[in-house]
């Protein structure tokens, strides 16, 4: 049984179909591209299986129990994380608390504990911070821990952001356009930590733009159009595929006349 | 630093309310410490809604409201006399629940006793808040403001039309509360400065337990919400549940604030329900500067005693509107925040200069 399965999921806005009889099975411990020109509905995807969206019809199951419609922080709790293609790292905060913030379903202190300073709770407070200095250390990024989440480069943003998600231990990692403002050393970095993070037993499904890096790191491809899947396959099944190639010199024809 | 940041936000505030004590005395201005009592009672409801404002990024416009219910409650339970047979009394009594008070008139008869009267009030308070924040806080947005305002505008209504409540004259005549001999919350002159140091030992209290709240997975969870609702959902917290827990407490803090202040003054009346009141703490909160809680309450007790001394005179309304006003249009963070900026600064800069000279020397 496949770790993600999708099937038929639909998604409209009015009488437009961002999403129309998506189907998709992901493999446990495999880095699943997701593909398609702009506005082929990935993102809306993406907030569909996170539970920012609910879905208009079709099924999503994570490990055989269905996911689609429940509210995001229920989603998450079944082992389903993501970040986000505009980054959204919580800026009042320093790049260690932000993690901190992955780890909140692991804590256990409620109201009374913390006000009161319980000493379990201070305990379990500081085991918190450790363990999200250890998922900075993984994503590179340890001597960050203290630096405001405002005052961080855009590379390093994604990198605190990648930690946060990694430190709920989610079985399955959603990465909305990961590479994007990434300079190519930095997107090679992270092309690493998506491998250290797959061999770490996580599955990945990976929106991008930069087919070089889809190409490079994932082990199968779903093209979507229109919120239609196109075509699926491994990365060199996809790239000669010709229904892909005629999407993507549609739109470049499209770009050169417009 | 955090020490020092520590010892600023406690030992001050318990310096200065020692020496305000201390020199009122001395001055022969022991009445100046009823209004500082009182000024006590609401920084506990303005910390409270700092909670929520500052750190749940939500507001409420009803807090007055709270105030009121938690000190009605108290007023009608303790001033009301039970008609229950003898053995109920006498279990009742013995569990603490009942007690035999003299009314105004002198006349002995059995009401709740002050502590159960407490429970009531925070249990209603309770359920109250429950059911107009649970429905509001799944939602994005300011509707809590909306639903909050208009349960203020009805309790205040009620209140003022309902002669069980005493109608616009509100509940007089009751009686202190005794803890066991030893201190009575009560307005009498030679309970004064008992009376000051209960409720700034409760303010600092309320400081002390929001400034741990705030800083634990509980505080992060909330600020991760103001910040960026959408991804706090996504990292697994339950956004609706932390909103309305923030909401419970704040509203659960001006309840106590309200019974408290009530058995201090031996009653209550409707203008406390007002939305003027409530608007008049949300003014408070924004004069600190939202979520800085040593500056809400270092405004709020300062603005609040000024106020209660007729300072303001007829425009006492007037200068809270004004007050929020010029600190949304000048000094949104508060106007505290330039003020704790330049200490920081001051603070930073010794550091700095050995720093520079090591590095001068290397």
């Amino acid at each position: 049984m496949a770790l993600l399965e999708i099937r038929g999921l639909r998604r409209r806005f009015g009488g437009l179909r961002a999403l129309d009889g998506v189907a998709l099975d992901v493999e446990a411990g495999c880095i699943q591209g997701i593909i398609g020109p702009n506005g082929a509905g990935k993102t809306t995807l993406f907030n569909v299986l996170s539970g920012l969206l609910p879905p208009s019809g079709g099924s999503v199951r994570l490990d055989g129990r269905e996911i689609a419609g429940l509210p995001p922080h229920r989603i998450a709790a079944r082992g389903l994380g993501r970040t986000f293609q505009t980054v959204c790292l919580f800026d009042r905060m320093s790049a260690l608390e932000n993690v901190m913030v992955g780890l909140h379903r692991r804590g256990r202190a409620g109201l009374a504990a913390a006000a009161l300073r319980l000493p379990w709770q201070r305990a379990e407070e500081r085991r918190l911070a450790a363990e999200a200095a250890e998922w900075l250390a993984f994503a590179g990024v340890a001597d960050l821990a203290d630096r405001p989440a405002a005052a961080l480069s855009f590379g390093r943003r994604r990198l605190v952001e990648l930690a946060r998600a990694l430190a709920a231990r989610p079985r399955l990692l959603l990465l909305d356009e990961p590479a994007s403002g990434l300079n190519p050393r930095e997107t090679a970095e992270l092309a690493a930590i998506v491998r250290r993070t797959r061999d770490r037993g996580v599955t990945v499904l990976l929106v991008e733009h930069d087919m070089s890096l889809v190409m490079d790191v994932c082990d199968r491809v779903l093209a979507l159009h229109f919120g239609v899947p196109i075509a699926a396959g491994t990365p060199a099944e996809i790239q000669a595929d010709p229904r892909v190639i005629a999407v993507y010199l549609g739109e470049e024809a499209g770009h050169a006349a417009g | 630093m955090r020490l020092f940041r520590s010892i600023a936000t406690f030992l001050l505030p318990v310096l200065a309310v020692i020496a305000f004590q201390q020199d009122a005395s001395a001055a022969g201005r022991g009445y100046y410490l009823t209004q500082a009592t009182m000024a006590a009672y609401y920084v506990v409801v303005t910390l409270g809604l700092a909670l929520l404002m500052g750190h749940a990024g939500q507001v409420s416009l009803g807090h007055g409201a709270f105030f009121a219910l938690g000190g009605y409650t108290s007023a009608i339970l303790t001033t009301r006399p039970l008609d229950l047979p003898p053995a109920a009394e006498r279990t009742l009594s013995a569990l603490g629940c009942v007690l035999r008070a003299e009314d105004a008139a002198g006349v002995p008869q059995l009401v709740v006793a002050p502590p159960a009267a407490f429970a009531a009030a925070l249990l209603l308070t309770l359920a109250v808040a429950l059911l107009v924040g649970y429905p509001t806080l799944r939602l994005r947005g300011y509707y809590l403001a909306m639903a909050t305002l208009g349960f203020g505008l009805i309790v205040y209504r009620v209140l003022l039309g309902t002669p069980f409540t005493g109608a616009a004259d509100g509940i007089h005549g009751v009686p202190g509360w005794s803890f066991g001999g030893a201190f009575t919350l009560c307005g009498r002159r030679d309970h004064r400065v008992a009376n000051y140091y209960f409720a700034w030992g409760a303010a600092l209290l309320t400081l002390l337990l929001l400034r741990n709240l705030i800083r634990s997975r509980f505080g992060r969870a909330l600020a991760a919400i103001h910040d960026h609702e959408t991804a706090a959902g996504a990292m697994g917290v339950n956004t609706a549940a932390c909103k309305l827990q923030a909401f419970v407490v704040s509203a659960l803090l001006a309840a106590a604030a309200g019974v408290f202040a009530t058995h201090f003054n031996g009653g209550i009346g409707p203008s406390e329900a007002g939305a003027l009141k409530s608007v008049r703490y949300v003014a408070l909160v924004a004069a600190g500067g939202m979520g800085n809680l040593p500056g809400v309450l270092a405004a709020s007790a300062g603005l609040t005693f000024l106020s209660l001394r007729d300072a303001f005179g007829t425009y006492d309304d007037a200068v809270f509107g004004a007050i929020l006003i010029a600190v949304v249009t000048w000094a949104p963070q508060g106007p505290l925040e330039p003020l704790g900026r330049a200490l920081r600064g001051l603070a930073a800069w010794r550091p700095a200069r050995r720093e520079a000279a090591r590095r001068g020397a290397a």
